[in-house]
Parts: C-alpha cells; sequence; structure tokens
C-alpha cells in the first residue's frame, strides 16, 4: 500500500512542470517519433537499410552500445567514495548517478535490441524457455550482468527515495550489502563488453589483453563527464544542489582515468609499431588510411588529440576548478570517449576484413534516426526519473508535506484544485 | 492439459485446489485468446515458437518440414522437398583445393550459389575467390576480391578460394548466444534458421569470412530455386539470419558431392571422408604438401589446400 503511495504521487510530480519541462519532454517525444519511423523501416525491410555489410557487420548501434555501458558502469564510481569512505559532498549526488546508470543500461539494451537480425526471436537467449549457450557465449553473459546491473540500480534508488519520501532513516544492513555488489557489477558489465570483442581470434584490433582495461579506464572519464554536465545542467533548471568541491573532486579522479587510459593507448601503439607485425594493418588504416580510403583517419586522430587535451585540462588545478576549461574538458571527453569506443572501435577491427578486403562504412540515415530515437527514450526516462529523484531530495517533497498540504486546504476544495 | 484433469479426482476437494485449478483456466483461456488472435497468420505463430533443432521430437519435425514444404511450394510454384537427414555413421568430411590448378574462373561461386539457394539480390556468396599476386604468396592484405580481367588465369597470379573451412575448434560456434549454430557429427558446422536471432557474433568471430547476414529479404527467380533442400542447408532462408556453406549438406549426405567439386572444370577441388584410409582426400593429405589458413589460430579446418604440381 505504502509502495503503491509512493509510485502515484511520484507519478503525480512527473506530469507537473513549468512550461519548459513540457517543451523538453515534447521535443523528446517528437524525436522518439520521428526516429521510431525510421526504425520501422528497418524492421521491415530489413537492416539491409544500414550500411553495415558483410564486411562490417557491427557498427554504430553496436558502438553506441559500447559506450553507454561505460557511461553506465562508471555512474558507480561516484558510489565508492560516497559510501565506501562515507564521503558526504557526493552522496546525495550518488542517487543521480545511479539513475543515470539505470537510463544508459535501458539505451544499451535497445541498442542491441535495433541490431538484431529478429527482435522477435530473442527469447531464445532466455535461460530454460529458450536455449542460452552458457557459459560459452560472450553476448550471454552480457545480458545476462546487463540486467542484473539495471535492477540492482534500480532497486537502491527506488529504496533510497521510498525511505526518503517516508523521512525514514534507510537499513544500512540492507542497503550497504546491494551497493557494495553494484561495483563488482560495474566493473563486470564493462569488462565482459570488451571480452566480447577480446575474445575474438579473427580480429587481431580487438585480440588484446589491454581491451577491458581500457575500457574501464576511459569509462570512469565518459561518465563522470556526462554527469558533471548533467549536474550543471540540473543546478541551473531545478534546485539541484552540488558543492563545487564535489565537482572538482570529480574532476580530479577523472584525470587519473584519462591518464591510465592514454598509458594503455600508447603501451598499445608501441606493441604494434615497434614489432611491426601484419597486424599493425588496422591502426595505418585508423592513423594513416590505406590507400584512397583516409575517412577514418580524421576520427583516429582526433579522439587522441581530444583526449591529452582534455587530460591536461583535468590534470591542472587551475583549469579543473575554472568553471569554464571544466566544461570545456568535460565536453572534449565526452566527444573523445564517443569516438574511441564508436568508430575508432568497432571500424578499424573490421577494416581490413578477415579476407584483407576493404569495405568504406558511413552510417546511413535510418541508423542515425534510430539511435535518436534510442538516446531520446534514455533522455526521457531520466529526465522523469530525475524529476521525482530532484523533488524527493532537495525540494523536501515527502509524505509529510502532502499531509500537511491537505490538513490546511479542506478536501472539498483540494479536489476540485 | 489432459494430465491435470486425469489428476484431478485423487486430490481432495479444498479451496486451494480449486484455486488452483480456475487459475489454470484463466491462463488455459488467456492463452487461447492469444492464439485466436495470432490465428489470422497461422504459420507465423507456428514460426515464433517453432523450438531449437535439437529439440524438437520426430513429430514435431515432421510437422515443420511439412509446413516448410508447403511454404516454399507455394511461394516458387514448384514442388520442394525438405529434408533432415541425420550424418552418416563414419564419416567427417574434409575437403582440398589444389591451389596449383585453381584458373579463378568462380565457376564454383555461381555454382554453389544455385545449389544453395543464394540471394541473389542482395547478392549473397558462400564461395569467395581471392586473386592473389604470386611474388608475395597468400597474403590476404594485398589480394582482390573484386578481379575483373577478360581471361583468367591473368599473368602473374594465383587464386584461392574461400569458403568455411569447417574448422575443428570452431570459433563462430562458442560465440552464438543461443547455440543456433554447432557442429554435426558428421564435422559439418550448421545453422538453425529458424532459432538464429541475427546477432552477426559469429560473422565477427569468423576468420575466414564464411559466415554471410541476409540483410534484406533475399530473392531468388522462382526458375532459379533448387527445390531438392536440407533443413540445416539450402532451404530458402529468411532476412536476419546468418547463412554459410555446408559442403552442402543436402548432397553428400546423400552420397553425392558437393557442388563446387562437381562444377570445376580443372579439378582442382576434392572431397570425401577423412575416417576412410582409401578415401582420395586422405592420400592427399598423406602426400601431397598441404596447408590450412590462418593455423595459428588453433580453429582447425577441415579444408585443406595443395599444391598437386
Amino acid at each position: 500500500m505504502n509502495f503503491f503511495r509512493f509510485i502515484k504521487e511520484s507519478f503525480k510530480i512527473v506530469i507537473r512542470g513549468n512550461k519548459w519541462y513540457y517543451l523538453w519532454i515534447a521535443f523528446l517525444l517528437i524525436l522518439i517519433g520521428w526516429g521510431g519511423l525510421g526504425y520501422l523501416g528497418q524492421l521491415k525491410e530489413g537492416l539491409i537499410v544500414t550500411n553495415m555489410r558483410d564486411s562490417i557487420s557491427w557498427a554504430f548501434y553496436i558502438g553506441n552500445f559500447t559506450f553507454l555501458v561505460g557511461v553506465a558502469a562508471a555512474a558507480i564510481m561516484l558510489v565508492v567514495p560516497a559510501y565506501v569512505y562515507d564521503w558526504k559532498p557526493i552522496k546525495e549526488v550518488v542517487i543521480f548517478g545511479e539513475l543515470l546508470a539505470i537510463s544508459a543500461v535501458i539505451m544499451c539494451m535497445l541498442f542491441v535490441m535495433v541490431d538484431v537480425g529478429n527482435p522477435l526471436r530473442v527469447w531464445h537467449m532466455i535461460p530454460f524457455i529458450g536455449r542460452l549457450n552458457f557459459p560459452s557465449s560472450l553476448l550471454g553473459w552480457d545480458a545476462f550482468v546487463l540486467n542484473i546491473y539495471f535492477l540492482l540500480n534500480l532497486c537502491i534508488v527506488t529504496y533510497l527515495l521510498y525511505k526518503l519520501f517516508y523521512k525514514k532513516e534507510y537499513n544500512k544492513r540492507v542497503l550497504l550489502p546491494l551497493i557494495l555488489f553494484s561495483i563488482p557489477m560495474a566493473i563486470s558489465i564493462h569488462s565482459v563488453t570488451a571480452f566480447l570483442y577480446n575474445g575474438l581470434v579473427a580480429r587481431p584490433f580487438w585480440n588484446t589483453a589491454l581491451l577491458a582495461p581500457k575500457f574501464l579506464a576511459s569509462a570512469f572519464c565518459s561518465g563522470p563527464a556526462v554527469l558533471l554536465i548533467l549536474f550543471q545542467i540540473l543546478k541551473k533548471t531545478t534546485t539541484f544542489e552540488i558543492k563545487d568541491e564535489a565537482i572538482w573532486k570529480i574532476a580530479e579522479l577523472m584525470a587519473y582515468a584519462m591518464f591510465l587510459n592514454l598509458f594503455f593507448f600508447f603501451s598499445e601503439v608501441f606493441k604494434e609499431v615497434y614489432s611491426d607485425s601484419e597486424h599493425i594493418v588496422h591502426f595505418k588504416y585508423l592513423f594513416l588510411g590505406i590507400g584512397e580510403n583516409r575517412d577514418i583517419v580524421l576520427y583516429g586522430w582526433l579522439s587522441v588529440i581530444i583526449s591529452i587535451i582534455a587530460f591536461l585540462l583535468f590534470l591542472i588545478p587551475k583549469t579543473r576548478t575554472n568553471i569554464v576549461t571544466l566544461n570545456i574538458g568535460a565536453v572534449l571527453i565526452w566527444f573523445g570517449v564517443y569516438i574511441e569506443k564508436g568508430i575508432a572501435l568497432l571500424i578499424p577491427g573490421f577494416t581490413p576484413d578477415v579476407l584483407g578486403q576493404i569495405y568504406v562504412y558511413r552510417p546511413s540515415p535510418a541508423e542515425l534516426r534510430t539511435a535518436v530515437a534510442i538516446f531520446s527514450v534514455g533522455f526521457l526516462i531520466f529526465t522523469l526519473l530525475t524529476k521525482v529523484a530532484v523533488a524527493i531530495v532537495f525540494e523536501g517533497f515527502s509524505i509529510e508535506r502532502l499531509k500537511r498540504e491537505k490538513e490546511t486546504v479542506p478536501p472539498a476544495a483540494a479536489e476540485t484544485a | 492439459m489432459i494430465n491435470m484433469k486425469e489428476k484431478e479426482p485423487e486430490n481432495k476437494e479444498n479451496k486451494k485446489n480449486k484455486l488452483t485449478r480456475r487459475n489454470f483456466l484463466k491462463a488455459a483461456a488467456a492463452a487461447s485468446a492469444l492464439v485466436t488472435l495470432g490465428a489470422c497468420s497461422k504459420t507465423s505463430m507456428e514460426e515464433f515458437l517453432q523450438g531449437h533443432f535439437k529439440t524438437l521430437t520426430k513429430k514435431d519435425l515432421k510437422r515443420v518440414l511439412e509446413r516448410l514444404e508447403a511454404e516454399y511450394s507455394k511461394k516458387y510454384g514448384k514442388k520442394f522437398s525438405v529434408s533432415a537427414k541425420p550424418p552418416i555413421d563414419g564419416t567427417e568430411f574434409g575437403y582440398a583445393l589444389d591451389i596449383s590448378r585453381c584458373i579463378g574462373c568462380r565457376r564454383c561461386v555461381y555454382g554453389c550459389a544455385d545449389e544453395n539457394n543464394q540471394s541473389r539480390d542482395p547478392q549473397i556468396h558462400w564461395i569467395q575467390v581471392l586473386e592473389m599476386e604470386k611474388e608475395k604468396g597468400i597474403d590476404f592484405v594485398h589480394s582482390n576480391l573484386y578481379y575483373n580481367h577478360d581471361q583468367v588465369p591473368f599473368e602473374g597470379h594465383f587464386y584461392l578460394p574461400v569458403a568455411c573451412q569447417q574448422c575443428k575448434n570452431p570459433p563462430c560456434v562458442r560465440v552464438c548466444p543461443v547455440e543456433a549454430t554447432w557442429q554435426e557429427r558428421d564435422g559439418i558446422v550448421v545453422v538453425d534458421y529458424n532459432w538464429c536471432i541475427g546477432c552477426r557474433c559469429c560473422m565477427a568471430a569468423c576468420p575466414y569470412g564464411a559466415r554471410h547476414f541476409n540483410w534484406g529479404e533475399p530473392t531468388i527467380p522462382a526458375e532459379k530455386v533448387n527445390p531438392k533442400t536440407h533443413f540445416l542447408g539450402n532451404r530458402p532462408r529468411m532476412k536476419g539470419v546468418v547463412e554459410k556453406c555446408t559442403f552442402c549438406i543436402q548432397r553428400v549426405r546423400e552420397g553425392l558431392y558437393p557442388k563446387c567439386v562437381e562444377v570445376c572444370p580443372v579439378g582442382a577441388r576434392k572431397f570425401g571422408n577423412l575416417l576412410d584410409p582409401e578415401s582420395e582426400i586422405r592420400y592427399i593429405l598423406e602426400n601431397k604438401r598441404v596447408l590450412v589458413l590462418k593455423e595459428e589460430l588453433n580453429t582447425q579446418p577441415k579444408f585443406f589446400y595443395f599444391f598437386a604440381t
């Protein structure tokens, strides 16, 4: 009953808002509609409306999926200091990190769904009902850990908000194990996603033991970068509060993560360039191009240069604490990792293909539209969840206030209002 | 359903039992409603609920094969047969291709497409013939799949046709999340087209580019379609699934050679039973200079390349 009330009141919060809120929601719904229609075309015609072909059989969708797994995993990076070290300034912020994780995981699953040739048959992956290839399929593992991670974060956030709503102290014995468990889960969702590529003997570009560590390092930059920007938007548009100290701390942690990411990258470049085996062809394609096919070179260099600039911006205390340079750094990291995890990971992995042939890939309009729809769904979910969380955490929205309001207003008047 | 009813009288009538029965009836009603809803396309519902090939009972399998035969016959206006003939005991198939003989004419490519009902538009080819420079040897990065000369063989070049290598340690099978692809007892790696979800993990995993995806609805002109098919082989596919060479499973399990062996004008292609010491394939393995592609990956292909001259 109590829980039902909580859901009901939360729902009321979600449907109420100012002009800008409604405009934002309407904007997202329009994008979802426009993108969704693009996806309908794909459902009807098949994946032929994408520009993927046998040579490059995973591309834009799976790149977005990989990036978003990183975003989801990194949200937990904020949980570690907040709960384990009881570090006050970012404690409330953790809830928003987890909301981001929930939205990101939903987007991940949607990106996998749209990439699959037969979405109706996905039930074949459900253990016992279908025929999950356990334990040898990494995609099976990935679906499993993503679902667990999703449920875990959903439970933690709902429990926290529910307790706050009823102004009750949360039970640490319940919460702490769940939160501690979510830390290895965050690491596993991104490691397993890395292993999905890593274990493929056919693709030397991915078949490196550094892939999973690199995934984690870059995720621990991109996830907080998304959060840093979101926090500032929330600070401007809602009553959301965050101490500058907390933002700087997050930025400092990002600098360390970016250092590791760059270090792993240069280790790999050294190994490939110095040993100069036939596998260097994929690096060559990314950074120099092969013959006339040089489209991707721009992205290869862009991601490296952007990452180095962002690293410096976050490393130097002066630029880290300056709001302008901090934001530039966050946007740069976001771009850098988005390229690194998408186009610069997938395309050189498949080019040249296993028989040495080159197919030049660019995302098709259908792929872009579908991606827009999925990102809009993610933003919509994040917006709605955040609306509730902001009301409860910062605006004192609680059962007591509702009761008080009821007492001050006569019931009849309340109903007509 | 019948079982439950039979058991009922044995149980004492109590509230709990009634409740479960009521719930059961409710579920049954819901299920039948669902079935009626789907009745407008009964076959698609059947297809949706069809189990994995290995879990089908003999009766189920027969039904499925009959359904497919009817469906294909109607679509192409020809009498179709869809077999599910199991492996022959004591066989493990192997293939050998004589690089010194192959002239790069691509007759195997088109023979294979005809035999195995590969989509003409979008075009799918299970066999890919690579043109390589004699000076460089087997070097994929410098090979050309799209050579287009007036006459072959082109001077200074040799040809390397590549299709599924029927690995003994197949990376594609390992990665499939739903066991839609597996290795049969006779060594052929097959795909259940009705079970494949189209995630394309196997395509990323295959070191030989042997797996091909139906990006769009496959089309085959009715006069070109081959109505003699196998469930795990050359039956017409649907969009969104992966397909690959099966050594012509519909032929070799009947004792015939794969189509590519038959159409090769220079006799570069050899096929046989690896378990038979008297077979031609065993002779080649024992007496010729033999190599497999990408040996270092430990995929252990059963497709060998050799130099006879």
